[in-house]
């Protein structure tokens, strides 16, 4: 069984409206965020989230952690579903599933030092006494790499460099023991020369803790070094999802063809020989009718605009949302 | 060839509580006519410094303390009086008049940021209006609004949105609109910092084909700042890799990616992931770049280098001429013609 099923999930925010729109009663519009999507993570595995800016990636990182509630459809973590769990229960489960933050820099307190931004979560949980919660939350440090944990624990965020910073965000992540982490774009602020080393560290931890992770990413070359299955997103839907090597050597649907080719490679020698999509990711108040990807795609056919295709299987793990592969 | 650029010894020093920083340390590099110059390096190597040193734009309490930067000009130099001689002009001899002469008409910037460097009350109209205005005061209305069609087709815009304002793009297009406004004097040399590091790779991929096409319309030069190596692999003719404020080695793009020289070319070229090699193990730099309001004495890598020797905590090493004209500091390569840096 799937550590994490999400099962047709949607997500909209509505577009706030103006009091002249309420007097002329104008309609209610939504953000369809993330629009009716499903996918499953096995224990252990690590499932890569990408797609362009404003694709619903993570939206939907954020649902699968319960940090906001979805419009429809369920998360079943463990068998249970979670869409709808509330107080109690929720912090509960908050315990097994954490959440890791695209800015390190935004999502530390500046003004509390970052021993405690780590064991906070222990205090919240109640968990031990405050000599267990430091004891640990050193633990913790050392863990993450910030050796020794006894002169780092007293520093504020500012002391730190970017990727001691990732660090902490990773120590607060998994100081409950969690079993599922979402990761969102971890190495998107650091510097090329320590990518890796968060990678790793990312690696490291999964390896000791038994855990299992949703990487959301746009950068793919990264996504490739890391995950086990890559899902691509376009528009709150997901196109394709494929274990990555086949996802990368044989991309399927024409949008994942298009990211692919978008890549940058570090080889002058390497030249582009696919064309880029044109043109830019729609507004997803109102999505394209049919296939959302239609007035952007090379291959479109008469279907396309008019029915919106499924993501089907196509054996091997592969599934694509794309008419071409309907047979 | 014809060298547009030249800069020679340029040091360029931030003036803090904590200290002195050398932002730039001695830099000297030569640019040749409708060529691309790659800067590479870490975040705080000096590579945005470098960049806007070129343009006087150091932000404060930056200042260049010495060194030239020469910039050759062919044509409409009225305003550059008594300063240039035989068509080269040394741009820290200017004043902030003659600057202002001088960017934008021959030298363009394009900000990392495109969501802060447009102003958000005034339409894309009427910024290509202020910007042709400010330099041509009796350019044609007509002529403003031909200039910017065609410069706004070539980067995929739709001419008719000239009318909107900032807010009514996206952050790609309002990246095109920056390009767009910064060739708009058809300058000759445009320097573009990390222009699509906030972008998608799709976006990213899109502008950097557009700049492409327009470098050869309107016969650029190009400075492409970026810690993206993947980027200026497949755009830049050469590539500085810059350090502590100094360039550790310049090379061809080509040889440069084939056989890095300096240690730290090298580990940086390592550590980026490449899609097309999966079973690349991607490594890191250890350590982290100096603080440089306290230099270190030597190479300034030496803490870092796999490679250190007892020569490298102590002198620091020159930028010096190898095979094939590449040009490397690192005394792992000592012994030949000294460049002129010392």
């Amino acid at each position: 069984m799937a550590l994490v099923e999400v099962r047709n999930i949607k997500k909209y925010f509505p577009v706030t409206k103006g009091i002249i729109d309420a007097l002329l009663a104008r309609e209610e519009e939504f953000v369809r965020a993330v629009d009716g999507i499903s996918f499953e993570i096995e224990k252990g595995e690590v499932l890569g989230l990408a797609g362009e800016s404003g694709s619903g990636k993570t939206t939907t990182g954020r649902l699968c952690v319960r940090l906001i509630r979805p419009t429809e459809g369920e998360i079943i973590y463990n068998g249970k579903d979670i869409a709808k769990l509330k107080g109690k229960e929720l912090r509960s489960i908050r315990r097994r599933i954490q959440f890791t933050f695209q800015d390190p820099t935004s999502s530390l307190n500046p003004r509390l030092k970052i021993g405690d931004a780590i064991g906070d979560a222990l205090r919240l949980q109640g968990i031990g006494s405050t000599e267990e919660r430091k004891e640990r939350t050193e633990d913790v440090l050392e863990r993450v790499g910030l050796s020794p944990a006894k002169s780092f624990y007293n520093r504020l965020p500012h002391q730190l460099s970017g990727g001691q910073k990732q660090r902490v965000v990773f120590g607060r992540a998994i100081i409950l023991n969690p079993e599922f982490v979402v990761t969102d774009e971890p190495v998107a602020m650091v510097d090329v020369s320590i990518k890796a080393q968060i990678l790793d560290l990312m690696m490291d931890l999964k390896k000791e803790l038994d855990l299992t992770y949703l990487f959301i990413s746009h950068d793919l070359a990264t996504s490739r070094h890391v995950c086990d299955r890559i899902a691509i997103m376009y528009l709150g839907k997901i196109v394709e999802v494929a274990d990555k090597d086949r996802i990368y050597e044989d991309p399927l649907h024409p949008y994942a063809v298009g990211l692919m080719s978008a890549i940058p490679i570090p080889d002058p020698k390497v030249k582009k020989t696919e064309a880029v999509p044109r043109g830019e990711i729609p507004s997803p108040i109102n999505p394209p009718s049919g296939c959302r990807f239609h007035p952007r795609c090379p291959k479109v056919f008469e279907r396309c605009p008019n029915e919106e295709p499924e993501l089907r299987n196509l054996g091997n793990g592969r599934q694509v949302a794309c008419h071409l592969y309907d047979y | 060839m014809t060298v547009l650029l030249r800069i020679q010894n340029l040091t360029v020093e931030y003036k803090t509580r904590r200290g002195t920083a050398r932002g730039v340390d001695n830099v000297s590099l030569e640019l040749e006519e409708n060529r691309t110059l790659g800067l590479a390096g870490e975040s705080g190597c000096g590579k945005s410094t470098l960049g806007r040193s070129i343009m006087k734009l150091v932000p404060y309490p930056g200042q260049i303390v010495s060194g030239r930067i020469e910039m050759l000009l062919h044509d409409h130099v009225k305003y550059l009086k008594g300063v240039i001689e035989r068509g080269i002009v040394n741009i820290i001899d200017l004043n902030e008049d003659q600057m202002r002469g001088l960017r934008g008409k021959e030298i363009a910037y394009i900000f990392q940021d495109p969501m802060t460097s447009l102003n958000p009350m005034i339409t894309i109209e009427t910024h290509f209006k202020e910007i042709m205005k400010a330099h041509y005061p009796d350019i044609e209305e007509e002529e403003i609004i031909g200039r910017a069609y065609e410069i706004l087709d070539g980067l995929g815009i739709l001419p008719e949105r000239i009318t909107d304002y900032p807010h009514q793009f996206s952050g790609g297009m309002r990246q095109r609109v920056m390009i767009g406004l910064g060739l708009a004097l058809r300058p000759k040399l445009l320097i573009a910092d990390e222009p699509t590091t906030s972008l998608d790779v799709i976006v990213e991929a899109q502008i950097l084909e557009e700049v492409a096409e327009l470098k050869d319309v309107f016969n650029l030069t190009m400075i492409l700042i970026t810690h993206n190596l993947g980027v200026l692999a497949q755009t830049a003719d050469d590539i500085a890799i810059m350090y502590a404020g100094r360039v550790m080695e310049l090379s061809s793009t080509e040889s440069l990616f084939d056989d890095p020289l300096h240690p730290y070319a090298k580990a940086l070229l390592e550590s980026v992931p490449d899609v097309t090699h999966p079973e690349k193990k991607l490594s890191w730099i250890p350590g982290a770049p100096p603080d440089l309001t306290d230099p270190i004495p030597g190479c300034m890598y030496n803490p870092r280098c796999p490679h250190a020797m007892d020569i490298c905590r102590t002198v620091q090493p020159d930028l010096i001429t190898v095979d094939g004209g590449r040009l490397v500091a690192c005394h792992l390569f000592g012994g030949e013609k000294s460049h002129g840096t010392s």
